[in-house]
């Protein structure tokens, strides 16, 4: 929660049609950014009720606000070794756009860091990834304090088949 | 000067939608005889009070469809005319006709005229030729073929070139006395007419009483009034000089005449298109001299020639109104428990601002005084969305009017428990399913007169339709005295498309079971009413959708009987909450038949994987939900564990849990908002400590707990 106060970020992005705010997260090291726009609120990690027979990355739901949200553990989805949840853990609740409808869904991240503008051409094509994490979820690269920062494309990562598909039910 | 009126049309025709039931139920009535005055009465009333609206609202078409609909019906009230088959069905057809106009009218669309024309072409036939001294035959050989079909348009059209040669307009108004009371003021409408073109007006003063006896508040007077066009206004459309009159409508009698020239005024005065007329006096054209006979049928709304019937086409309305109409009532009692949970809530902060143990009483009181009224709120709410099924099933009557004329059966329909009370959301959704089943029963269960009599049954087939509460649920059942469904039929056809193999031994429940299965129709011919084989399947599904079921049981030769249980509300059920390791989960209370302690000696096992409970003088499986859901156990010991008995589609079984807690009413919340249905839950709700609590799906768990292969042996219990 102590993050909050720091996501203050730049307003010039928003008269600048050629960037937008993007929210980074950091997630085992590594730095993601997700449109901030997307983001309906951050909270703190709380208990969540586990869900039968559903994917063990799918952690669980919770109440906000009489809205029951599923919550996803990104280390998780991403078969990146799992941390015991502590003080810095944070939950972005975010608005994903479905075919059908749009879907309130949270993301468990290790932390969040900062908001920072970045102009359309600052965000490169991803090269072929290997591993968990599939090219399809990554909409791109940048860099930012010359760090790299992976551009999350949370729309197609949780709408992906594996959370509508019996299928892939664990 | 101008109000808005868009803000009230809907409620018009919201009102005018209830008018029209009302027009319909009341048609029918006395299509089948059983009516007396006052139901004639009040489907007058009801076409009265929707010409008046549409006529307020500018929606011209309505208003002069039903003028000639009240016509009809005033003569029918009068005991001038007999009420004959033909006259009901085009009456019903009418009030088709005005529904499909509404909807028109709610999607601010133009009407389709053409259907209206051709219904209205039918009333007019049918006012002229019963009364005969009145009227003279207007079915006109002379006039032109093309006008039965002519759209409103080129009606207009034609009497604008009509009038062209004629010089203006002979208005007779004679208000009744009472007039003045409504707030019409003469003197304003002369003043409108006048605008219009060259006015002259003779007043009637032969009606006045003497100085001493006026009544200020009468009007006694009576107006001849020629208006002629004049050369820089041009022609004056006729409507525009009713349009002045429309208020007054019904408080005067009123007549406007072409005036074809000045000097055989007197003749011309017997032709006479009475527009708008008040209730009592004859509304039947009057057409006299050859000569103008033409005219009067393209000027009056009423006369116009018979129609052959063509096909009708159904329309189906697709507007479902978002509002609902409540009842005072419920509104009072809500306002009433409102008022209270404000007492108590101001009592409660009263006691918090200078607390003391001492009143620690009262403040239990205080909270179990609030709790009871958050309850009361909580029902009163619910009522409030709770509906008389009367609202799904009024349709009915008419249905099986229509449908049995066309199939020549006679059928009989009776309802009972109309008042049962339904959620909306339920409502709406299952009308459909109903119509299909009622639909059926009329095509496949009742069979033709000649068949019913040739099998010792009266001619006259019944369908019962009945409606009541059973528990949390109501049931619906639908019941007809026909053939009942053809066992061996069905049987051959499942076997033909290879859903039953010939060897099965089914029971007959299966057999007839198999109706619910997609595109599965045993009629011998495709009808338009049903057969298609799309339907049943659907049928089930959909009240599966709302967490109900359908049966039919049926005996041959005797009949059929559907039987559809629904959870009367879908928000909120009566939950007991269970324990299973630290997970809570909500098993509805109406699936629950007992809980009990397990008796380990009545544990048996099934091959040492299915375990059965010998309960009383029946033997149910046992579901360990810790192991269906993979949870952590608080302990896998039979004799530690509860037994809750549940009874869902597939049967009886025990769910074995660690724990009861209490009983409490949750609000159903979905899990597919923000994620997916999933096995044998059927939703989540927020417990009192805010946090999520999955409810079972009874049946789904069951079926869930067959897929499961049990991980271990339980041969040692």
């Amino acid at each position: 929660m102590s993050n909050i106060q720091d996501i203050v970020g730049d307003l010039d992005a928003l008269t600048d049609d050629n960037a937008d705010q993007y929210l980074t997260f950091i997630l085992a090291g590594e730095e993601y950014a997700i449109d901030i726009l997307r983001v309906q609120e951050i909270k703190g990690w709380d208990k969540v009720t586990t869900l039968p027979r559903t994917p063990d990355y799918l952690q669980g739901v919770i109440n906000l606000r009489g809205t029951i949200v599923p919550i996803i553990d990104l280390r998780k989805r991403f078969n990146m070794p799992t941390i015991v949840y502590g003080p810095t853990t944070v939950v972005i609740v975010l608005k994903v756009l479905g075919e059908e409808h749009d879907r309130i869904m949270g993301i468990i991240v290790d932390g969040v860091s900062d908001v920072h503008n970045l102009k359309h051409e600052s965000i490169k094509p991803a090269p072929e990834i290997k591993g968990s994490i599939d090219s399809r979820f990554v909409s791109g690269l940048t860099t930012i304090d010359n760090k790299m920062v992976v551009v999350m494309d949370i729309d197609t990562l949780l709408n992906s088949s594996d959370l509508s598909v019996e299928d892939n039910v664990a | 000067m101008t109000i808005d009126l868009s803000q009230f049309k809907q409620t018009f025709i919201e009102e005018s939608d209830e008018g029209l039931d009302v027009l319909e139920s009341g048609l029918l009535a006395l299509d089948s005889g059983s009516a007396d005055d006052e139901v004639i009465h009040a489907v007058f009333r009801a076409a009265h009070s929707i010409k008046g609206g549409a006529g307020t609202f500018g929606l011209n078409e309505i208003a002069g469809f039903t003028h000639v609909m009240e016509t009809l019906l005033d003569e029918m009230r009068d005991g001038r005319r007999a009420i004959s088959k033909q006259g009901i069905n085009i009456l019903l057809n009418s009030v088709d006709v005005l529904r499909e106009l509404m909807d028109a009218a709610r999607d601010d669309v133009p009407p389709e005229m053409s259907r209206a024309n051709e219904v209205k072409g039918q009333l007019d036939a049918l006012l002229a030729n019963s009364e005969d001294d009145q009227t003279q035959k207007t079915e006109e050989p002379e006039s032109p073929a093309g006008d039965q079909t002519d759209s409103e348009d080129s009606f207009s059209e034609k009497f604008s070139e009509q009038f062209s040669q004629q010089k203006g307009w002979l208005i007779r108004f004679h208000p009744h006395q009472h007039m003045l009371r409504t707030g019409n003021d003469t003197v304003r409408m002369f003043k409108e007419l006048a605008s219009l073109g060259d006015m002259e007006n003779t007043a009637d003063i032969s009606q006045l009483p003497e100085f001493s006896l006026i009544d200020p508040e009468l009007s006694y007077l009576s107006w001849e009034i020629i208006l002629k066009n004049n050369e820089t206004q041009g022609v004056i459309e006729k409507t525009v000089i009713e349009e002045i009159f429309e208020w007054v409508d019904d408080d005067c009698d009123l007549s406007i005449e072409p005036l074809i020239s000045p000097s055989n005024e007197e003749s011309s005065a017997d032709i006479v298109a009475e527009v708008s007329v008040s209730p009592s006096i004859d509304t039947i054209a009057e057409v006299t001299p050859a000569d103008t006979i033409e005219t009067t049928n393209n000027v009056t709304p009423i006369a116009s020639p018979p129609e052959e019937k063509t096909t009708q086409k159904k329309k189906k309305s697709s507007t479902e109104g978002g509002s609902i109409r409540v009842g005072t009532d419920k509104v009072d009692s809500l306002i009433n428990m409102v008022g209270e949970l404000v007492i108590t809530q101001s009592m409660l902060s009263q006691m918090g601002d200078e607390f003391s143990m001492d009143k620690l009483e009262d403040l239990r009181e205080g909270l179990a005084q609030l709790e009871r009224n958050t309850r009361e709120l909580q029902e009163s709410v619910m009522r409030i969305r709770m509906l008389p099924i009367s609202f799904s099933f009024q349709r009915f009557p008419r249905l099986v009017h229509d449908l049995s004329q066309k199939m020549d059966k006679k059928i009989e329909l009776k309802m009972t428990g109309e008042q049962t009370e339904l959620d909306k959301t339920v409502m709406e959704k299952i009308g459909d399913p109903l119509v299909h089943l009622v639909r059926n029963s009329l095509d496949h269960g009742i069979e033709s007169p000649e068949v019913r009599v040739a099998a010792g049954k009266s001619e006259v087939g019944t369908i019962n339709l009945n409606a009541y509460h059973q528990g949390g649920f109501i049931i619906i059942e639908i019941i007809d005295d026909g053939a009942g469904l053809p066992k061996d039929k069905l049987l051959a056809k499942a076997i033909e498309k290879g859903l039953v193999s010939p060897n099965d031994n089914l029971p007959d429940e299966k057999i007839y079971d198999l109706i619910f299965h997609p595109g599965f129709s045993t009629a011998e011919q495709v009808t338009d009413v049903s057969g298609r084989g799309v339907g049943m399947d659907v049928v089930r599904k959909n009240i599966k959708e709302l967490g109900g079921n359908v049966d039919v049981t049926t005996e041959q030769g005797k009949g059929t009987k559907f039987t559809i249980r629904l959870p009367l509300t879908l928000a909120i059920l009566d939950g007991q909450l269970i324990r299973v390791g630290s997970e809570t989960y909500i098993i509805p209370l109406v699936s629950i038949i007992e809980s009990l302690e397990i008796q380990t000696e009545n544990v048996n096992s099934i091959a040492g994987t299915t375990e059965v409970y010998k309960m009383r003088d029946e033997y149910i499986p046992l579901v360990r939900l810790y192991e269906v859901f993979d949870v952590q156990p608080e302990t896998t010991r039979l004799q530690d564990c509860l037994l809750v008995v549940v009874e869902g589609d597939g049967g009886k079984a025990g769910i074995l849990v660690d724990d009861l807690l209490s009983q409490q009413q949750v609000v159903i919340k979905s899990l597919e908002t923000n994620y997916k249905r999933l096995e044998g839950i059927s939703g989540a709700t927020i417990l009192g400590d805010g946090t999520v609590a999955l409810i079972l799906d009874v049946s789904g768990l069951l079926s869930l707990a067959k897929k499961i292969e049990p991980v271990k042996s339980y041969a040692n219990g």
